[in-house]
């Protein structure tokens, strides 16, 4: 567990987080605008901001207690910063040996070899004897990241690390940052403000407003309500758990479980691991008859479970999918009279699109 | 040029001596100092570096009258050695090397200042969570960042200290291999008019700031040159 009540003055702005709780496992993300403090409070728990009060425990030990703070080279973190803040005098490799050098003796593994590992693994073997300033954006936050799990931490704290990178980047960096927490097993608090990598890479969200913890929600929990925060940009979101299968004879491919089965057409190097479905609400139409004669591949019976108002004149119909995982539909409020849905009903969503999360 | 006599070399070795243990002094002394100015944000680094920075502004034998009064037999310093059964310093190469230390402080401050000013905070904190306490820190990443401000301020102090004239006139007088350093010697002759050897300590100390500066810009641009950005 990691727990506590931390607050911080710094200038203007004044971080109270409240007391909060949350399990050290997983990709716990903090999420909020700019400037609501996500950053702070992640420094504050790293013990990086020398004025925090409050307590803080983390599986049990102490980090904080009213003014006194465990110093933060005892605290056995890994910080990954927005703009990497590699050291400019040292080469890759002598970054990555500044982390590996420090471990403590009882669990270190010999410096050379996990130095090389864990280039291997992260994908910059070649680029070990280069100098820092050569690296583009994403060789250098994943040199950060190397870095930071040299030392062996036990927690990893990310501050939006991906922001300053492009599409491509990005997405091999969601895709690395997820596998090495899964095999790792490290807790990760993970700040962002985009919601497509809260949505990749999630276990629970930490939703923060000026300066304090709203709410802890888990995926879905934070996915299931209609006026998340998550939704400010491109409406209500649907993210699915299910497995890709291979292709079948017409060249679709499977998605989902016994119960569940989306048809989706993939580029045939899709990767086989994903495991996340995005579907925006705007994209699924709901119909209270099976529809005949349409080019809609994915027509799904649902279970309409609560209609909430959404935008003006607008419907967010939350449906529970046949496996119980639930779907949002954004509709017309005409729409929803003319069909007069009410919670309870049975009807047919209609999917227009969905894109696989990798 | 015509050989220097050994009164000469004495002088010169004795610049030498005097420059090298100011510029090391002050190293060690302006390294916490500097860093405490750059980085505490506390209220009194203004007024700590008005102070440090006074030997700027002041005609040397102000300083130099100063450190006469305190240094000498009767002054708070000197008077104390005296009654511990040792020596005052007035007149004396200890007594010229606390002025040097004085006289040059400004010169290794401030670029030393400058330089662990313009460290990226994040470096020390990411440093921090790699488990590097303040002084590890310290000699593993803000020396090595500061390379260019350290190597700037030993040339500055080392030079400006061979240039030193009036704080040791006051204090030290020209007592040969004690206090007559080539500034005072080259005054020396000048006052006898002996105008030749005044010519040849002159050269000297031109041709070595020169080359001193020379090497200083050339060096600079190639330790600084692998970090800055592309």
């Amino acid at each position: 567990m990691i727990e506590g009540h931390l607050t911080l003055s710094k200038g203007n702005f004044k971080l109270q987080s409240g007391a909060f709780c949350l399990p050290a496992q997983g990709i716990s993300v903090l999420f909020g605008r700019s400037g609501c403090g996500k950053s702070t409070l992640l420094r504050a728990m790293a013990g990086l901001e020398a004025g925090t009060r409050g307590h803080l425990r983390f599986k049990g030990q102490r980090w904080q207690d009213a003014a006194w703070q465990l110093p933060v080279p005892q605290r056995d973190i890994g910080f990954v910063f927005q703009d990497a803040a590699l050291f400019p005098h040292l080469s890759v490799r002598g970054n990555l040996a500044f982390a590996a050098r420090r471990v403590p003796p009882g669990r270190a593994d010999d410096a050379n070899e996990s130095i090389a590992a864990t280039a291997s693994r992260m994908g910059f073997s070649d680029l070990l004897d280069q100098s820092i300033t050569t690296l583009s954006g994403g060789q250098r936050q994943r040199v950060a990241i190397g870095r930071a799990l040299l030392s062996k931490p036990r927690l990893l704290c990310m501050d939006e690390p991906l922001s300053a990178l492009d599409w491509r980047a990005k997405a091999e960096l969601l895709a690395l940052i997820d596998t090495l927490a899964r095999e790792t097993n490290i807790p990760v608090l993970y700040i962002t403000h985009a919601p497509q990598e809260v949505e990749r890479l999630a276990d629970r969200v930490i939703f923060m407003q000026d300066g304090r913890i709203e709410h802890i929600d888990t995926l879905r929990e934070a996915l299931s309500r209609p006026d998340s925060p998550l939704f400010a940009e491109e409406g209500p979101v649907s993210v699915l758990q299910g497995q890709l299968g291979a292709p079948d004879a017409d060249g679709l491919r499977n998605f989902g479980n016994p119960q569940l089965r989306f048809r989706l057409s993939l580029a045939p190097t899709a990767s086989p691991c994903a495991t996340r479905l995005r579907v925006l609400a705007r994209d699924v139409s709901l119909a209270t008859l099976q529809p005949q004669g349409l080019s809609i591949l994915n027509q799904l019976p649902i279970t309409i479970s609560a209609l909430h108002a959404g935008a003006p004149g607008r419907v967010t119909v939350v449906c529970r999918l046949a496996d119980g995982q639930p779907l949002l539909a954004e509709i017309t409020q005409y729409s929803c009279q003319l069909l007069g849905l009410v919670p309870g009903m049975s009807a047919f969503a209609l999917v227009k699109s969905v894109a696989l999360i990798d | 040029m015509t050989s220097l006599t050994p009164g000469e070399w004495q002088a010169i070795w004795l610049t030498a001596k005097l420059a090298g243990l100011t510029t090391v002094i002050l190293l060690i002394l302006c390294a916490p100092l500097a860093w405490w100015l750059a980085r505490s944000g506390s209220r009194l680094a203004n007024p700590v570096a008005a102070l440090v920075s006074l030997p700027l502004v002041l005609p040397p034998t102000v300083i130099g009258f100063y450190l006469l009064i305190v240094l000498g037999p009767q002054g708070a310093v000197g008077g104390t050695l005296e009654a511990l059964g040792l020596q005052h310093l007035a007149f004396s190469f200890w007594g010229i090397l606390i002025g040097s230390v004085i006289y040059s402080m400004p010169f290794t401050v401030q670029p030393l200042r400058e330089a662990f000013a313009a460290i990226d905070t994040r470096l020390l904190d990411a440093a921090a969570t790699l488990r590097a306490g303040a002084l590890d820190r310290f000699f593993n990443l803000v020396l090595p960042l500061s390379r260019s401000g350290i190597l700037t301020a030993v040339v500055i102090t080392f030079a400006h200290t061979v240039g030193e004239f009036g704080v040791i006139a006051m204090l030290g007088g020209s007592l040969p291999g004690e206090t007559r350093v080539v500034s005072i010697a080259i005054y020396d002759y000048t006052q006898a008019l002996d105008y030749g050897a005044a010519h040849r300590l002159s050269a000297i100390l031109l041709g070595f700031s020169f080359v001193t500066l020379l090497l200083f810009y050339a060096i600079n641009q190639r330790v600084m040159s692998p970090l800055k950005p592309r």
